[in-house]
C-alpha cells in the first residue's frame, strides 16, 4: 500500500466520522426534545423527587426494553431512546474506526480498536452478563 | 415541575455556555449545580453530567474531526487506558459513600480552578526537541504524526508511552467516578508528558472524553442513574449552551471570564467538600 491511499483512507475516515458523531448527536437530541414535549403533553402537573435515590425501573435501564418501550411513544421512553442513541454515538464512531482499519489493513489498530470495542459493550450490555 | 425544568435547563445552558468559553468543558459544573443549586442526589447527578459529556463532546469533536489535527491512532490507543479507568471509576462508584465522592469531587474542582488559572507553556517546540531513536511500542503503534503550522507540516513523535497511559487510566478512573469530562488531565498527558503538541492534544482529547464517558455511561444507565426526565433538559442545555460559547470564544477575550469562572468553581469546590465532610450529600 502506498502513503497515498493511506492518507486519503484516513481523510476520508474522518470526513465520515465527523458525519457520523453529527448524526449521532442530532438524533439524539431530536429525540430528547419530542420525547420531552409529549412528556408534558401527557403529565402537565406530574412531580418528581430527585432528593433522594431510588434507581430507575427496568425498562430506563435494559437496552433492549429502552428501545421497545420507545414504540409506545410515551414521552419518557422516547427521551430515554434519545439518551441511548447519544451513548451509542462514540461506540458507532469506534465501529467504524475499526472497518476503516480493516480497510488499510492496520492489523495493530484492528486488535487495538477491538479492544476498545469490547469494553465498551461489556459496559453498555453489563446488565444482560454476570460477574 | 415544568419550572423547575425551565430553572435547570436555563441553569444547564449558562454551564454549557462558560464550559465552552473557558474550554474545561460544562461537565465539571454540572454535579455541583445539580447537587448544590437543586438538592439533586449526587447518583442522579453524575449519570445526568455523562449524558451532557457526551452531547458537548461529541458535538465539538465532529468539528474537530474536519480540521484534521487529531491524531485517529493515538486517541484510540489512549482509549483502552481511559475507557478501563471510566468503568473502574464507575465501579469504585457504587461502592464508595455518597459523601466521599463529594469530597473528591470538591478537590477535583479546586484542582480545575489552578489549572484555568495558569498560563500554558509552550514548551512542544518540536525542533528544540533532541533527536532521539524512537521505542519499539512508539515504531509500532506508529505513534506519531503531523500537524500544519505557519511554516508548513511538522513532525512529531510521543514521548513515555508508559507514563501517559497510565495518567490516561487515572483521567478515566475520574470520569468514571464523578461524571465529569477530564479533559484537563487528558491533556496534561499528551501535552506534557507524551509531547504531543498543544492543538493535537486539546482536539484529541476531546474527541476521547466522549467514548471515555460513552464506557461509564452505559454502566450508569443499566444500574438506573440515568433518569429521562432530568436528564432532558440538562442534554439540550448543555449543547445549546456550548455551541453559543464556541462562536462567542471567537469574538470575545476570555481571560476575564476565565477569572470569574476560576472564582466561582473554588467556591462550589469549597461548598462540595463541606458538604461531604459534614455528610449533606
Amino acid at each position: 500500500m502506498t502513503t497515498n491511499t493511506k492518507r486519503w483512507n484516513d481523510d476520508r475516515m474522518r470526513d465520515v466520522m465527523g458525519a457520523l458523531l453529527r448524526v449521532g448527536v442530532l438524533t439524539a437530541a431530536s429525540l430528547v426534545v419530542i420525547g420531552g414535549i409529549l412528556f408534558f403533553i401527557q403529565h402537565p402537573k406530574e412531580i418528581f423527587d430527585y432528593a433522594t435515590f431510588k434507581g430507575e425501573p427496568a425498562k430506563f435501564r435494559q437496552v433492549h426494553l429502552i428501545v421497545m418501550e420507545a414504540l409506545n411513544f410515551r414521552g419518557r421512553d422516547i427521551i430515554q431512546l434519545g439518551l441511548l442513541v447519544l451513548i451509542a454515538t462514540p461506540v458507532a464512531r469506534v465501529i467504524f474506526s475499526l472497518i476503516g482499519f480493516l480497510i488499510e489493513k492496520d492489523w495493530i489498530y484492528v486488535a487495538i480498536t477491538s479492544i476498545v470495542l469490547i469494553i465498551l459493550s461489556v459496559s453498555l450490555l453489563s446488565n444482560y452478563l454476570t460477574f | 415541575m415544568v419550572t423547575f425544568i425551565a430553572i435547570l435547563f436555563a441553569g444547564t445552558l449558562f454551564a454549557g455556555f462558560i464550559g465552552s468559553l473557558t474550554g474545561l468543558g460544562g461537565g465539571v459544573i454540572i454535579v455541583p449545580l445539580l447537587t448544590i443549586g437543586f438538592g439533586v442526589d449526587i447518583r442522579y447527578a453524575i449519570g445526568t453530567s455523562l449524558i451532557s459529556v457526551i452531547a458537548t463532546s461529541s458535538g465539538a469533536a465532529s468539528a474537530y474531526v474536519k480540521e484534521g489535527i487529531l491524531n485517529i491512532r493515538v486517541g484510540m490507543f489512549l482509549e483502552i487506558a481511559t475507557t478501563l479507568g471510566a468503568i473502574a471509576g464507575a465501579a469504585i462508584a457504587f461502592f464508595a459513600p455518597t459523601h466521599a465522592i463529594a469530597v473528591i469531587f470538591g478537590f477535583v474542582l479546586l484542582y480545575s480552578a489552578i489549572v484555568s488559572f495558569q498560563k500554558r507553556k509552550e514548551h512542544s517546540n518540536v525542533e528544540n526537541l533532541p533527536e532521539k531513536k524512537p521505542g519499539r511500542m512508539i515504531e509500532l503503534l506508529k505513534a506519531k504524526g503531523t500537524y500544519p503550522t505557519a511554516s508548513g507540516l511538522k513532525n512529531y513523535t510521543l514521548q513515555h508511552l508508559g507514563g501517559g497511559f497510565i495518567v490516561m487510566s487515572i483521567a478515566g478512573i475520574l470520569s468514571g467516578l464523578l461524571g465529569i469530562g477530564s479533559g484537563a488531565l487528558k491533556v496534561i498527558a499528551m501535552d506534557s508528558i507524551m509531547k504531543i503538541p498543544f492543538k493535537v492534544s486539546t482536539s484529541t482529547s476531546n474527541f476521547m472524553i466522549g467514548v471515555t464517558a460513552a464506557a461509564s455511561a452505559g454502566i450508569y444507565l443499566n444500574r438506573g442513574y440515568i433518569d429521562p426526565v432530568l436528564s432532558m433538559p440538562v442534554m439540550v442545555g448543555v449543547l445549546i449552551g456550548s455551541l453559543i460559547g464556541a462562536k462567542f470564544l471567537l469574538k470575545s477575550r476570555t481571560k476575564s471570564i476565565r477569572l470569574v469562572f476560576a472564582i466561582v468553581i473554588t467556591l462550589l469546590a469549597f461548598e462540595m467538600i463541606y458538604n461531604g465532610l459534614a455528610k449533606n450529600i
